[in-house]
Formats: structure tokens, C-alpha cells, sequence
């Protein structure tokens, strides 16, 4: 099974994950949300699969273009 | 006039604050989180005071370190700028109750209209004209009656505050549901309370608000609009005043009408009535903000008043005859455009450092900012690190100041939103006046190409 590594596109901070480690996603669904200046961004998967690991946890800072979870495909 | 005044805000806001104080002669007090120690506009305060950390909740939003620096230097105002705890009718109290007075207007105002469906009611009642819209939603099938009755499609909008933060579009019943889940969310977190409703979504009106100026005696008057139509995520990008392509008495009409409305309401302080312009519809109130604007820069320029004198002065006891001319004439056009620090095709955030920050100069540019070369831009706080403002005697000349000036604005270290404002003001839309709400994703589908 190929793995898929989903990026952040911004700078900011995890404030809330909200899918969890084996759960089926689909394209456009939202398995995160960032925030930065005062802006909720929810970050979209953008291909169907399952979610194997998040590499961070809610309250953590991510830097643009840093890998943030694994899709399994 | 004031001794001394407290200035609690940060970055553009307060140095716009700061050099207001400095003109009237009144002292200032800078207040800063740990984030924002090296702001340049701290050294041009009388002194300034150090009140947390870097997160909103622990310094600019808690009320008593605030309360504490109003104590301890003994001042007798307190500015609250925009956004933070302008609006807040509790903290606004908290302060008159100290003896210090909470330059804006009653905290009665603020929580009036600080309520949004509220504050509908209370309008409409006065006769301000409104578009259809729901009460406050009980549950997914109230939203669902409230929007058949609308009509698809409907906005979805947080009751406990506005400033653009928290509205979703839903096109369809199954999308309404959807999104009702993340409104109330967003709503919660933002206002503390996850009260939402609906308004009809219009598809491409106009923004436009009328600048109001009242007294603690019962006058209030206006100085004309504004048109903020150029927003990208229910943010204002660009402001002008006048509003263009309209005609002056399709404007002057609504905007005294709006005047005599808060003069019956005995109104104080200043305050800015917005409305969605949907041509034949006219003029339909949207809400009303209890605080400066961030863009009373443009007002400022075409009518040669200024709004933050106006407003000490009013806090202060004047009269309106004292605060400005009986009549005020509007001369030129100014538009200011707000450089955010933000990916300008994904309009995501874009904090870091200012390496190379320097803004543009020259007759009729007007800058201000709240920071300046080898500064952060930190994650904390919103996006806006400028504001450009150009005037010229007509929108012509100024959209072309406004281009030169941002081709002049030299920012290396983040990404910003300039290379979006320079198309907007190459848009055959915007160029020819007709601006509306949807323009800025136009604008976006032309950088892409």
C-alpha cells in the first residue's frame, strides 16, 4: 500500500485534529485545523484513503510546507 | 482635553493613536505583549508598559493587566482602537467604573449593537432599511424553515460579533447543515457565544458605510461613505471613499437619513453604519460598528477631518459645533489598500521577518503601519502590517498613486498580498467603478492564469 504525506500550507499553529489515526477519508475531507493571525485554516486531504499517523498534535507549531500527517492509499 | 491616555492596542491602530495624542497635546501609554517589545511606534509614546504574553487572552484581551496600567498611571482615557476589547461593553464599563473614561461610545451602545440580530431590531425599528434575514437559529431545522422562507442561497452569521469573522454560505439545505456545525464553532471561539442566523446572500453587492459622528448632547452627523467592496474572505482588502460611479445624492440621502436615525436613538461617540448596496434594493443595514475603522484613513483624506481628534474630543464633552464645520465637503478621492502578510493567490497567513520593509513616500501617500525593517511579523495577531492610503482630485489619479506607491513598497522576508492588490486595480471591473463583493475572486482567477 503506498503512503501519502499530507503538508501544512501555512505557518501557525495545530489548534484542533479532527479525525483520528485509522479513519477512511475521502477526498476534501478535513482531518485538521491550523490557525495563524486570527484565521482558522482546516487542512483537506486531496485523495481518498486512511489515515495511518499524525506527525503533530493539537497546540503544536508548523512551519509552511511541513509534512503534518500519513495517508495510507 | 485629556491629560493622559492610555492607548490599548497594538500595531497600526496604536501608532495611529499615539500621533493623535501627540497633535492634541495629551500624553500617551503604550501598552505591549512580550511579542511586540521592539514595536517602532512604543518609543514615540510618553511611556509604555509591558501588560503579558504574546496570545491575545493573556495581554491585549486581559482586562485587568489593562485596568492595572490605567491605575497606576493615573490616566484619565483609555483608547481602545479596533478589534480586541473596542467592542466590549463590559470592559468599556470596567473602565468608566475606575474613573477613566472609555474613549468610544456608551458600553449601552456597544452592547446594543454588539449583538447582531439585536441590533437588526433595534435599527429597523428606528426605520433603517434591511434585507431578510432569520432570528437567532434554535436548531438544524429552524435554520432549515428561517432559509426556505430567505431563499437560497443564505449566509450564515455569528450573532455575538461581525468584522466578517465566521460567515459561511450554504447553497442548499444539506450544505446548511453542514456548515451550521463549523459556524457555531467559529462563532463560539471567536465571540464566546455559538449564536448564529441567516441573512439572504446577495451575489455580487456593493460594501458601502457612512462614517458617523455624534456628541455627548444629542447631535450626530455623518461624513459621507465609504465603499469597501474588495474583500477576500469577508475581509476588506481595498477602501475608497467616495464610493464610485454613483451618483452624490443616491449616497448623501441614505447617509443623512442614517444621521437622523442615531440622533433620535441619542447615539454618542463615533460609529460607522455598514450596509450590502444591491442597486435597485438600495441600501440594506448590515451592521454597526462601536469603534473606529480601519479605514477612517480615507475619510480623513477627503474631508480633511480627523476622525481620532474627533472622537477624544467628543469622549471629552465637546460639542459637534466644536468637533467639525457644519459643512464638511468631500474633495478628491482616496483609496487605501491594506498589505497583508499573506500568500496573495491563497490568501493563507504569512508570518516571519521583515528583512527589507520600506514603505513608500511622497505628495498625497499616506502610510501607516505599526512596524517597521528587522521586525517580526508574528503568528499572534492578524495580517495587516500597512495601510496605504493615496489621495488625488480624482479616482483616476488615485488608482494610479495607489499602484505607483505599492510598486515603490519594498517588503522582503514574508509574503504579501500586494501582487493581489495590483491586479485588482488593473481590473477592468474595478477600474471603471463597478465594484462589487465578489470582485477579489476574479481578481485571483486572473493571477492564476
Amino acid at each position: 500500500m503506498a503512503e501519502e504525506r499530507v503538508r501544512s500550507e501555512m505557518t501557525g499553529k495545530v489548534w484542533k485534529i479532527i479525525a483520528s489515526v485509522g479513519d477512511e477519508v475521502s477526498d476534501g475531507d478535513e482531518i485538521m485545523i491550523l490557525e495563524s493571525m486570527k484565521m482558522e485554516i482546516p487542512v483537506m486531504v486531496d485523495t481518498d484513503g486512511t489515515i495511518k499517523e499524525f506527525l503533530v498534535g493539537e497546540g503544536d507549531e508548523v512551519t509552511e510546507d511541513q509534512e503534518i500527517a500519513v495517508l495510507e492509499v | 482635553m485629556f491629560e493622559k491616555v492610555v492607548v490599548a492596542n497594538r500595531g497600526a491602530a496604536a501608532a495611529r493613536i499615539i500621533r493623535a495624542l501627540d497633535d492634541l497635546g495629551v500624553k500617551s501609554v503604550a501598552l505591549y505583549s512580550e511579542a511586540d517589545e521592539n514595536a517602532p511606534y512604543l518609543a514615540e509614546a510618553g511611556e509604555a508598559h509591558c501588560i503579558g504574553r504574546a496570545a491575545p487572552a493573556e495581554s491585549y484581551l486581559d482586562q485587568d493587566a489593562i485596568l492595572d496600567v490605567v491605575k497606576r498611571t493615573a490616566a484619565d482615557g483609555l483608547h481602545p482602537g479596533y478589534g480586541f476589547l473596542a467592542e466590549n461593553h463590559e470592559f468599556a464599563a470596567r473602565v468608566e467604573a475606575s474613573g477613566c473614561r472609555f474613549i468610544g461610545p456608551a458600553p449601552r451602545w456597544l452592547e446594543a449593537m454588539g449583538h447582531k440580530t439585536r441590533a437588526r431590531d433595534m435599527m429597523k425599528e428606528h426605520g433603517m432599511p434591511m434585507g431578510s434575514s432569520s432570528d437567532v437559529l434554535r436548531d438544524d431545522e429552524a435554520a432549515l424553515a428561517a432559509a426556505e422562507e430567505i431563499g437560497f442561497p443564505v449566509l450564515i452569521k455569528p450573532a455575538g460579533g461581525g468584522g466578517g469573522i465566521g460567515m459561511l454560505p450554504a447553497r442548499d439545505g444539506e450544505q446548511l447543515v453542514k456548515m451550521l456545525k463549523r459556524a457555531r464553532s467559529m462563532a463560539e471561539r471567536s465571540f464566546g457565544t455559538a449564536e448564529v442566523y441567516l441573512e439572504r446572500l446577495l451575489e455580487q453587492p456593493r460594501h458601502i458605510e457612512f462614517q458617523m459622528v455624534a456628541d455627548e448632547h444629542g447631535n450626530a452627523r455623518h461624513l459621507f461613505e465609504r465603499d469597501c467592496s474588495v474583500q477576500r474572505r469577508h475581509q476588506k482588502v481595498i477602501e475608497e471613499a467616495p464610493a464610485p460611479a454613483l451618483a452624490r445624492e443616491a449616497v448623501v440621502r441614505p447617509a443623512d437619513s442614517a444621521a437622523g436615525i442615531l440622533t433620535r436613538m441619542g447615539y454618542n461617540n463615533i460609529g460607522t453604519i455598514e450596509t450590502l448596496y444591491d442597486g435597485d434594493g438600495g441600501f440594506n443595514f448590515l451592521e454597526m460598528n462601536t469603534r473606529l475603522q480601519v479605514e477612517h484613513g480615507v475619510t480623513e483624506e477627503i474631508t480633511g477631518i480627523d476622525i481620532v481628534a474627533a472622537q477624544m474630543k467628543s469622549a471629552y464633552g465637546y460639542r459637534l459645533d466644536d468637533i467639525m464645520p457644519e459643512n464638511v465637503e468631500v474633495s478628491g478621492h482616496s483609496i487605501q489598500a491594506r498589505v497583508y502578510a499573506e500568500d496573495p493567490i491563497k490568501f493563507l497567513p504569512s508570518p516571519g521577518p521583515l528583512h527589507v520593509f520600506r514603505p513608500p513616500h511622497g505628495d498625497g501617500i499616506r502610510v501607516d503601519t505599526g512596524f517597521a525593517e528587522g521586525g517580526t511579523i508574528t503568528p499572534y495577531y492578524d495580517p495587516l502590517i500597512a495601510k496605504v492610503i493615496v489621495h488625488a482630485g480624482d479616482r483616476n489619479g488615485a488608482v494610479r498613486k495607489l499602484g505607483d506607491a505599492l510598486d515603490e513598497f519594498e517588503i522582503e522576508g514574508i509574503k504579501t498580498n500586494i501582487p493581489f492588490i495590483q491586479e485588482t486595480l488593473k481590473n477592468e471591473s474595478f477600474v471603471s467603478g463597478a465594484v462589487h463583493t465578489g470582485l477579489a475572486e476574479e481578481v485571483v482567477a486572473s493571477l492564476k492564469a
